[in-house]
């Protein structure tokens, strides 16, 4: 058949709107902005500045903080704010994704099993371990070994199950491993129980100052897992429709949301060995922008993964400064921020944009 | 030449064969609808094709046995119109008609000129350029069925199978629909092959019916050769009476007395 050319449409799916993406962006910068400037010990944004140039040799720049508040900058501040925004950007991703690939709006990154496994890991560590090996390094190492046992046991018990649809299969498995895995954590917190302030305070979640090496730690994790969901983010616009249409348009299902499970699981796994677990990212960033933008999976993911960024940046200083120099739990954070914003967006925005 | 060759597929559901060692050969161009009483297995002979269930015998496809082409390429020999599709309310029509160009894509490409020239043809041949921009959620039923059939046909599948295409539209919406249909089916000559409950609607389009019963094929042949008054009686357990309108046939049910 033949349409005459002036009747052709330019049929496009939506893709990153410019308007979005800068929206996004600018969120991103100005949360990093506040992140960096802002601490128990005021900075001020222009020293920051000059200091910033002065790294990057830019001519004309030399810094006017003096080595202590140079340190504390880059050897704490800086990468702090980047491991927030990694662990944002990661667990935003994750969410969008699991919720696309189950077909589930309530499904979080913790969905299989991730959060016990890390939690039981991460309490044995701190239980059993001598106190001199007990240090920031050995905790995350735990708390991912745990979290990727629990995974691949969720996805062995999902498969023994050999039913038609594997994705709901597979949800069924992470509750069981969560069930099985929280309860040994119970006991072992029970038993040893002069660890229950610190198991307690690793779960509620926080960004350690801890400089670059977290940063190092998670970093590969992360990256990796990004660059993979959003490499395949058409796909997952294809994986919504469900198992059976995703097939009859040429997917291979299986293959592909196992690659994209993987992939969120291990990132969430890494992000959550050294952060501990904050809720809710992972749900509300990708339903915030849903609310707001209306797009499909192909432009919600990158955006969760910049707003993602910038909203546990933000999280966090609100975290290390509202009780100063105590530090609120960021999952605290980001539930009691989170949860009236949240609300907030559902009842401004109207269904027919949802 | 033969777009569709069964030869003793059989599926089983549950120990229980619900496709039972079904022969048939579908030429190219033509339209055939399966009918028969619910649970006969219509659907699932239709998910077989389409390759989404597991089944025992032989489907080959254009000459080429099924179980050797990879998903991809059974999706560019096979589209389905589902009978209930997945809509995504957030979606826009533009968007899930390039869906329909997913099996000429590898994983990670994005849709070329090609494909949205492909899309851009199957939306104008469905009248659906007023609704380009529009969200799923805001159509009508039977606008979400041609935009399902536009998706279909931008997927540039020779064969296209659909469930119930019409189960969910009033009778002038089934009318235009499969008029529709029947239009492409003579542009394109695309094959089709539609489970169809509705048995007077079905003898005025199809050319050719079978009848399943059982999950086996009890009859094959032209509307008038399979609708008779016995057949109907023995495989529905219906009392009809078969009237002839124009040169095709309808079935009326008769109360029985």
């Amino acid at each position: 058949m033949t349409v005459a050319a002036e009747h052709v449409p330019d049929v496009r799916a939506r893709g990153l709107s410019p308007a979005w993406t800068c929206a996004a962006v600018a969120f991103l910068l100005v949360s990093l902005a506040i992140g960096v400037a802002v601490g128990p010990v005021d900075l001020g944004a222009g020293a920051v500045l000059e200091s910033a140039a002065a790294r990057l040799h830019i001519p004309g720049f030399s810094s006017s903080l003096s080595p202590t508040e140079e340190a504390i900058l880059w050897q704490i501040r800086v990468p702090r704010v980047i491991l927030a925004g990694l662990v944002g950007a990661m667990l935003a991703a994750a969410g969008a994704t699991y919720q696309c690939v189950f077909r589930n709006p309530l499904a979080d990154p913790y969905l299989l099993g991730v959060a016990a496994g890390a939690g039981l890991g991460a309490t044995i560590a701190i239980a059993y371990l001598p106190d001199g090996l007990r240090g920031q390094r050995v905790l995350p190492v735990a708390a991912f070994v745990g979290a990727s046992i629990a995974v691949m046991l969720t996805y062995a018990v999902g498969r023994s199950a050999r039913r038609e649809r594997d994705a709901a299969t597979l949800i069924l498995a992470g509750v069981t491993v969560t069930a099985f895995f929280t309860a040994w954590q119970t006991f072992v917190q029970q038993q040893n129980s002069e660890t229950l302030q610190e198991v307690y305070s690793w779960i509620l979640g926080n960004i350690p100052s801890t400089g670059w090496p977290d940063v190092v730690l998670i970093l590969p994790y992360v990256s990796v897992a990004i660059v993979v969901i959003l490499a395949l983010r058409r796909v997952v616009d294809v994986l919504n429709l469900g198992d059976d249409e995703a097939a009859s348009l040429g997917i291979d299902v299986r293959r592909v949301r196992l690659v994209l499970v993987l992939a969120a699981t291990l990132g969430t796994a890494a992000a959550v060995a050294v952060t501990g677990l904050i809720g809710f990212v992972g749900i509300i960033v990708p339903h915030t922008i849903r609310l707001l933008t209306g797009v499909g999976y192909r432009a919600l993911l990158p955006l969760s993964v910049i707003v993602g960024a910038g909203f546990l940046v933000l999280a966090d200083v609100i975290a290390r400064t509202a009780l100063s120099p105590a530090e609120v739990p960021l999952g605290v954070v980001t539930a009691f921020f989170g949860a009236p914003f949240f609300a907030l967006v559902l009842r401004t925005t109207r269904a027919g944009s949802a | 030449m033969t777009a569709i060759e069964l030869r003793a597929v059989t599926v089983e559901l549950g120990g229980r064969p619900v496709v039972d060692a079904v022969d048939a050969v579908v030429e190219q161009g033509e339209w055939v609808a399966l009918i028969g009483p619910n649970g006969a297995g219509k659907t699932t002979l239709l998910r077989a094709i389409a390759r989404l269930v597991p089944f025992r015998g032989e489907i080959a496809l254009g000459g080429r046995s099924s179980s050797d082409l990879a998903r991809s390429e059974l999706a560019r020999l096979v589209a389905v119109v589902p009978q209930e599709p997945s809509t995504p309310p957030w979606m826009t029509v533009a968007e899930y008609v390039l869906l329909g160009r997913t099996p000429h894509l590898g994983p990670l490409a994005k849709e070329g000129a090609r494909d949205r020239d492909a899309a851009a043809r199957a939306i104008a041949r469905l009248d659906l350029l007023p609704f380009l921009e529009r969200r799923l959620g805001t159509l009508s039923g039977g606008e979400k069925q041609r935009v399902v059939v536009a998706r279909a046909l931008a997927q540039e599948a020779s064969i296209v199978l659909l469930d119930e295409p019409t189960a969910a539209l009033d009778i002038g919406h089934q009318q235009q629909a499969l008029d529709l249909l029947d239009g492409l089916r003579a542009e394109s000559g695309l094959t089709l092959v539609a489970a169809m409950h509705d048995l007077t609607i079905a003898a005025q389009y199809a050319e050719r019916m079978l009848l399943l019963n059982a999950g086996r094929v009890v009859a094959d042949g032209t509307p008038v050769d399979v609708l008779t008054e016995v057949a109907i009686e023995q495989h529905y357990g219906a009392t009809i009476d078969v009237v002839p309108v124009g040169d095709r046939i309808a079935i009326v049910p008769r109360r029985p007395v």
